[in-house]
């Protein structure tokens, strides 16, 4: 356990995917799909990651998990070093570290009975035997609330929002400390959402689970979790608790991304702050803050000089040259 | 919790069957049965592999006996039910002998390229890169080998026993079926529960052999049955030139070949073995083709007679 | 009093199976005036594309049947028309959109073409003027430099300017009825925001009517000015924007208000959830379809199957529950 809480530790971590062109594939760029990111996961929190498409929120989770190695920087889990571990030592840090998919349909292997999958984990890191991993099962379903007499069955005759839940099940095997929950309930209907989220967290709480929640529906990473940090375009630029960053985001695109959200009250009239154009391609990122071509604040300062990830307030990191301190943008009522 | 478990419990029992549905390979099996080509041809493929096998309880000849005694006898002679050939051979005896042969070397040659072919094609789909690379330039420079001088030159020099037949006319078909098993695991290594499995640890070989095999199997399956009718066509084309099996073993193409000679007298001498390669191929090709019906999931369930009967009662509109 | 687009009575459409005709649509009834805006709500299994499908009579193309019902366009009757007939509507007077901007143009040709193939069929435009009229909806639409972006590939271009192209070709004949079928779903938060407010100001701009399907509350509380709630098939609930939101009241549009975590909804606590699961078509419950995961079911509810109750003039349920007056139900 680490001395002052903090389950995960990410440094400096850079991941970048080569470019190649031409016959002989040579490398013309870099896709910087996570760019010099720095930030901690404390134990038994639920960090949200909030984003659009391209921010790399995604790559970041999978960077963190190993399942993508790092191009730069480092990450401490427990205090130890996971980027330069050799393969042994990373398999076994793997029954620390688990993840849940989007996906309900292809995250669950067509051909693989609903028992094999949830054993799988125990199959691979464990000598158990077949009634040992069957009682396990068993044991792994009533938690996630499946009904265990239907583990000889395929997943296509699951529903949805019942997949996920197997996926979960599959999550817990191994006894994790951290879950990566990669947009987990994005893929679910309304009422099937709710009832997933209920009992992620209901689970954190009896197993004292660590979540990085990936998400791109911003009432629900609200819901859940205890801090948020919002990305664009492969950099952190907002980290704040939850309540916080919702009702008084600092950084600009923060501000924008609240703005744009939907909210299903017909007497809220929002003061939206619209923003031009699209998201730039993550290959070119534009020189200075990378958002300043598009913020409706930004000044001479902001093209040239890229801001570091600071603790303006106890608590709140922003990445901004001119954070929105005074102003308090963000949803207002009017009836 | 209990709300959960209960929440499962209305909906298994909204849907009214607590018996096991029926599996993949159920449903595809009762599909197989429904298609009168396949089944049919399963019974010509059954039946040739049993008279075939059973030979020697059927025939009291030796295939390879010389008897000048009794040349060219026609079909319906006393003890000779196809009568013989210009060596006083039973024809009979000697197509059932040649069964033997042609199914043996037709299913292990079957059975042995789609082993390679899949190795090789998962290996080079899964990992890509350099491996991708190289293998797959060994199955062009494989395609681009001449199979019938290949089979001349291990003849000659090996010799013509019966286990190089099937050796080297697998080592010539089994690119195909690589190619196959390349692409679906190309598309098939991007699925998230490939993803799930590296998360968990599953080393790569398991993710191979367990994850992905599984879900191409299909149209190894499919490729496997008709690789059976190539390769008998295959064996029988060699044999026709000389090239293949020999006396005094004896098989369909050997059989063609002998009759050449005796065309204008005797014409049934060739017909028989000739029939027997037709049938037996076309049994396997339409097994092939039932197989691939039954396996495809998104077939048509229902055939478009029926479909429009149901439109014309159910329809409002003309269209 | 303005008139009406598009009246939908009594539709029944669905698919044929083992088990018989599935209807996925049963029994619809919705009306559209000019210029309005009909937010078509529900979750999977509901049958709101289903009915988007059956209006253009796309429905056949994929094996569907319209069984009955009546589809009145601009007092033209629909479901009688051949396919012939609808061709000429469709991209003309009824214009549809869907979800997924990327697969819905066609990757081999350019943006112009795209546009002017609407042009060139309906109004019979040569090639240039079409190439011309289609350079100034992408300006309409949005899209800056449009004289090098009619030129251009979709792959070109991204997921939002996509959907702007995807807009711009169904507007190019100015229809008069605009379906829209969950438009911003696959897009980024800033970029649905984006696309809505285009909806809005060429909504204001042409006049037209907008029937737009969506899951998302939010987006329906935004663009709505009816809304009509469909679960299992029917439809449970339909008003304006204000009599959903502020007075929901079938259950199931309680339900899934309520589970929609909000900003006033107490972070960390439990969510309210609508227990049991969506039924699947060839098994609905007997009387309300609703009734298993109803917390006021009563007897009744399994027996019977509710009509349309009139709660005000402009809000209506399908629940037994309001014989006589409408309860408010606070969210």
């Amino acid at each position: 356990m680490s001395s002052d809480g903090r389950l995960i530790q990410v440094k400096n971590v850079k991941k970048y995917f080569p470019i190649k062109k031409g016959l002989l594939g040579r490398t013309v760029g870099h896709v910087k799909a996570v760019d010099d990111v720095s930030f901690d996961i404390r134990e038994g929190e639920t960090f949200g990651l909030v984003g659009e498409s391209g921010c790399g929120k995604s790559t970041l989770g999978r960077v963190i998990l190993q399942l993508h190695r790092a191009t730069g920087g480092n990450i401490l889990f427990n205090d130890h070093s996971i980027v330069k571990m050799r393969s042994r030592e990373l398999r076994k840090m793997r029954q620390e570290m688990q993840i849940i998919f989007q996906d309900p349909f292809g995250s669950l292997n067509p051909r693989f009975l609903v028992k094999d999958i949830i054993g799988e984990p125990l199959k691979v890191h464990t000598k158990m035997s077949s009634q040992e991993i069957d009682a396990r099962v068993v044991e792994l379903m009533e938690l996630v609330g499946l009904d265990p007499t239907r583990r000889n069955r395929y997943p296509h005759e699951f529903s949805g929002g019942q997949r996920q839940r197997i996926g979960i099940a599959r999550a817990l095997a191994l006894n994790p400390k951290f879950i990566l929950a990669d947009e987990a309930v994005s893929a679910l209907d309304v009422s099937v959402q709710s009832q997933v989220l209920n009992l992620l967290m209901k689970l954190q709480k009896e197993l004292n689970l660590t979540f990085l929640f990936i998400a791109h529906g911003l009432h629900v990473v609200r819901h859940i979790s205890d801090r948020v940090g919002v990305m664009y375009l492969g950099k952190i630029v907002e980290i704040a608790p939850s309540d916080d960053i919702f009702n008084h985001p600092l950084h600009p695109y923060t501000a924008a991304l609240l703005s744009a959200n939907p909210v299903p009250n017909p007497h809220l009239k929002r003061e939206r702050i619209v923003l031009t154009g699209d998201v730039p391609s993550p290959a070119n990122p534009p020189s200075g803050c990378r958002f300043h071509p598009r913020c409706p604040f930004a000044q001479e300062r902001c093209k040239h000089e890229q801001p570091e990830l600071l603790e303006v307030m106890p608590g709140r990191q922003v990445a901004c040259h001119y954070p929105l301190v005074d102003q308090s943008i963000g949803v207002k009522k009017t009836e | 919790m209990s709300e959960l478990i209960e929440q499962e419990k209305v909906s298994s029992d909204s849907q009214a069957d607590l018996r096991k549905p029926p599996g993949p390979w159920k449903i595809a099996a009762r599909k197989f049965v429904r298609n009168p080509y396949a089944m049919v041809s399963v019974f010509v493929l059954l039946f040739f592999i049993v008279v075939s096998f059973s030979a020697p309880y059927l025939t009291p000849y030796d295939p390879a006996k010389i008897d000048f005694s009794s040349t060219n006898l026609p079909a319906f002679s006393e003890g000779h039910l196809l009568g013989t050939d210009e060596l006083g051979r039973d024809i009979l005896t000697r197509i059932l002998y040649s069964g033997r042969i042609s199914l043996t070397i037709g299913f292990s040659v079957a059975l042995a390229s789609v082993i390679i072919g899949t190795v090789v094609g998962a290996i080079s789909g899964y990992f890509g890169g350099w491996i991708d690379t190289v293998l797959m330039r060994f199955v062009d420079v494989m395609y681009s080998l001449p199979t019938l001088f290949l089979n001349i030159l291990v003849l000659a020099i090996f010799g013509n026993e019966f286990i190089y037949m099937i050796l080297i006319l697998s080592f010539t078909s089994w690119m195909g079926v690589a190619r196959l098993v390349r692409g679906n695991f190309l598309q098939l290594r991007e699925m998230q529960y490939v993803e799930a499995a590296r998360a968990i640890g599953v080393p790569n070989r398991s993710i191979i052999f367990n994850h992905l095999l599984r879900n191409s199997i299909h149209p190894i399956i499919v490729n496997a049955t008709l690789m059976v009718g190539s390769a008998i066509l295959s064996e029988s084309a060699l044999s026709y030139l000389g090239l293949g099996i020999q006396a005094p073993q004896t098989s369909w193409g050997l059989m063609l070949s002998n009759a050449q000679e005796f065309m204008l007298i005797n014409k049934w001498l060739a017909v028989y073995p000739g029939v027997c390669i037709l049938l037996v191929v076309l049994a396997v090709n339409f097994i092939g083709d039932g197989l691939q019906q039954a396996l495809n999931p998104r077939g048509k369930k229902h055939p478009v007679r029926r479909l429009n009967e149901w439109r014309k009662k159910f329809s409002k509109s003309a269209a | 009093m303005a008139e009406k687009v598009l009246e939908i009575r009594g539709l029944t459409a669905g698919f044929v199976s083992d088990k018989g005709f599935l209807k996925a649509a049963d029994n619809i009834s919705l009306e559209l005036k000019r210029g309005e805006t009909l937010c078509v709500v529900g979750e999977s299994g509901s049958g709101k594309s289903v009915t988007s499908m059956a209006i253009m009579r796309l429905i056949e193309y994929s094996g569907g049947i319209i069984a009955d019902g009546n589809i009145v366009f601009q007092g033209e009757e629909l479901t009688t028309k051949s396919q012939e007939e609808m061709g000429k509507i469709r991209g003309n007077k009824i214009a549809m959109i869907f979800q997924d901007p990327m697969s819905a143009l066609n990757p081999v040709f350019t943006i112009g073409d795209q546009i002017a193939e609407s042009l060139m069929i309906h109004q019979g435009l040569s090639k240039q003027e079409a190439m011309q009229e289609a350079i100034k909806l992408l300006g309409h639409v949005g899209i800056p430099a449009p004289e090098i972006r009619v030129k251009q590939y979709p792959h070109e271009l991204s997921g939002g300017m996509c959907q702007r192209v995807v807009i711009a070709i169904a507007l190019a004949c100015k229809p008069d009825l605009l379906i829209a079928d969950e438009p911003t779903t696959a897009l980024d938060v800033t970029v649905q925001a984006q696309i809505l407010e285009l909806l809005r100001n060429l909504q204001a701009e042409f006049g037209m009517s907008i029937l737009l399907i969506t899951h998302d509350m939010g987006v329906a509380s935004e663009m709505a000015d009816r809304i009509a709630v469909m679960y299992a098939g029917t439809i449970v609930e339909e008003g304006t924007v204000f009599d959903i939101f502020d007075h929901p009241s079938h259950p199931y549009t309680q339900g899934l208000l309520n589970s929609i975590p909000g900003y006033e909804t107490a972070r960390g606590t439990e969510l309210y959830t609508i227990k049991g699961t969506i039924p699947r078509l060839g098994e609905l419950p007997s009387g309300c379809r609703f009734h298993p995961r109803c917390p006021h079911a009563t007897e009744k509810c399994k027996l019977l199957e509710p009509g349309a109750i009139q709660l005000s003039d402009t809000h209506r349920t399908a629940c037994w529950r309001y014989n006589e007056e409408a309860e408010v139900m606070n969210r």
